[in-house]
C-alpha cells in the first residue's frame, strides 16, 4: 500500500527532475513571498490598531510569531527529510536537510532577536533563562549542530548521516518549545493562535498576522528551492546532465555578450 | 491607518527603537541569506565549469602527447 501511495512522488526523487521543478517554482514563490510579507507587515505596522496594553510595541508580533512558528516548521520539515534520507536512502531528501538547516537557523535567530527587542520594553529585560526562551535557544544550537556536523567529515555521505541523526533526535525539543508556556511558570505569554480554542486576538490584528505567517512560509519555500538546487549541483556535478546544463548555459551567456 | 501622521508612525508610540530594530534586523537577515544563497549557487556553477574545462585541457594535452 505504501509503495503505491507514494509512487507519484518517484519522479521527484530524481535529482534532475527536482532541480528543474525547483527552478520553475522559484520565481513564483519569491514574488508571492515578497508580496505577502510586505502586505502582512505593512498592514500590521500601519493599519492595525494599537494594543490596549502594549501600545505600538506589540507590532513586533508580525515578525516574531511568524519566524518562531516557521523556525519550528522548518525543523519539522528538515527532520522528516532526514528520516526519509536515512531510512529509504533517498538522496534528494538527504540534501534537503543541508538546504533547510541554514534557513531554519536564520528564522530561529530572528525569533530570538525580535523576542529580545519585544521583551525589553514589556518585561524590562532583553533576556531571561525561562523555559520558552531557553528551548528556542536550544533549537538554534540544534540547527548550528546540524550545519557543523554535516561539514565535519571528509566523507560527505557520513556527515549527512550524522547530521540527519541529530536532526531526528532534536525533534523532542519541538513539543518542549510549544508547551513550555504551559508546563513551566514563564514570563512568555501563552499561545494566541496555535491552539484548538478560538484565537485570543481581534480579527483586525489576526488577519495581518495570518498573512505574515503565510509570507514567512512562502519565503521558507522559496529559499529551500534555491538552496536545494545548489546542493543538487554539488552532489551531481559529475553527471552528464549537469555538464550539459552548464555547457548550454555558458553558450547562451556568451551569445548574449556578443 | 492607525496613525495620524508620518512622524507619529515612525515614533511608534515611543517604541520606535524596539519596533524598527526588530524589523530592520529581520529584513537584513532575510536579504543576507537570500544574497548569500544566490551567490553560493553561482559560485558552485562556476566551480563545476572550471573543473570541466580543466579536465578537457588535460585530455587534450594527453592526446597531443600520444
Amino acid at each position: 500500500m505504501w509503495g503505491s501511495m507514494f509512487r507519484w512522488l518517484d519522479p521527484y526523487a530524481k535529482p534532475e527532475t527536482l532541480y528543474h521543478l525547483c527552478g520553475r517554482l522559484l520565481p513564483y514563490l519569491m514574488v508571492l513571498a515578497v508580496f505577502t510579507l510586505l502586505l502582512g507587515n505593512i498592514w500590521g505596522l500601519a493599519f492595525s490598531p494599537a494594543d490596549y496594553q502594549q501600545g505600538d510595541s506589540y507590532r513586533i508580533i508580525y515578525i516574531h510569531v511568524p519566524s518562531a512558528i516557521w523556525s519550528m516548521g522548518a525543523y519539522s520539515s528538515m527532520a522528516i527529510a532526514a528520516f526519509i534520507g536515512l531510512v529509504w536512502q533517498i538522496r534528494v531528501a538527504q540534501w534537503a536537510v543541508l538546504a533547510i538547516a541554514p534557513i531554519g537557523a536564520v528564522y530561529t535567530a530572528i525569533a530570538l532577536f525580535t523576542g529580545a527587542a519585544w521583551g525589553k520594553p514589556m518585561w524590562g529585560t532583553w533576556w531571561v533563562w525561562d523555559a520558552r526562551l531557553t528551548s528556542e535557544l536550544v533549537l538554534l544550537f540544534l540547527y548550528l549542530g546540524v550545519i557543523a556536523l554535516s561539514g565535519a567529515f571528509s566523507e560527505a555521505a557520513r556527515g549527512i548521516k550524522v547530521a540527519s541523526l541529530l536532526a531526528i533526535v532534536g525533534v523532542v525539543n519541538l513539543p518542549i518549545i510549544h508547551f513550555s508556556v504551559e508546563w513551566w511558570n514563564t514570563l512568555h505569554q501563552g499561545a494566541t493562535i496555535t491552539k484548538f480554542a478560538k484565537p485570543s486576538i481581534d480579527p483586525s490584528m489576526l488577519w495581518p498576522l495570518l498573512i505574515s505567517i503565510l509570507g514567512f512560509a512562502l519565503l521558507l519555500a522559496a529559499l529551500t528551492c534555491l538552496r536545494l538546487r545548489s546542493q543538487i549541483l554539488i552532489f551531481e556535478q559529475h553527471r552528464p546532465w549537469v555538464r550539459q546544463l552548464l555547457d548550454s548555459k555558458a553558450d547562451s551567456t556568451q551569445k548574449e555578450q556578443n | 491607518m492607525a496613525f495620524n501622521s508620518w512622524t507619529e508612525f515612525w515614533a511608534m508610540g515611543g517604541y520606535a527603537l524596539f519596533v524598527w530594530l526588530s524589523f530592520g534586523t529581520t529584513y537584513a537577515l532575510m536579504l543576507g541569506l537570500w544574497w548569500y544563497s544566490k551567490r553560493q549557487h553561482k559560485q558552485i556553477q562556476q566551480q563545476i565549469c572550471a573543473k570541466a574545462a580543466r579536465e578537457q585541457r588535460v585530455r587534450q594535452h594527453q592526446e597531443s602527447e600520444k
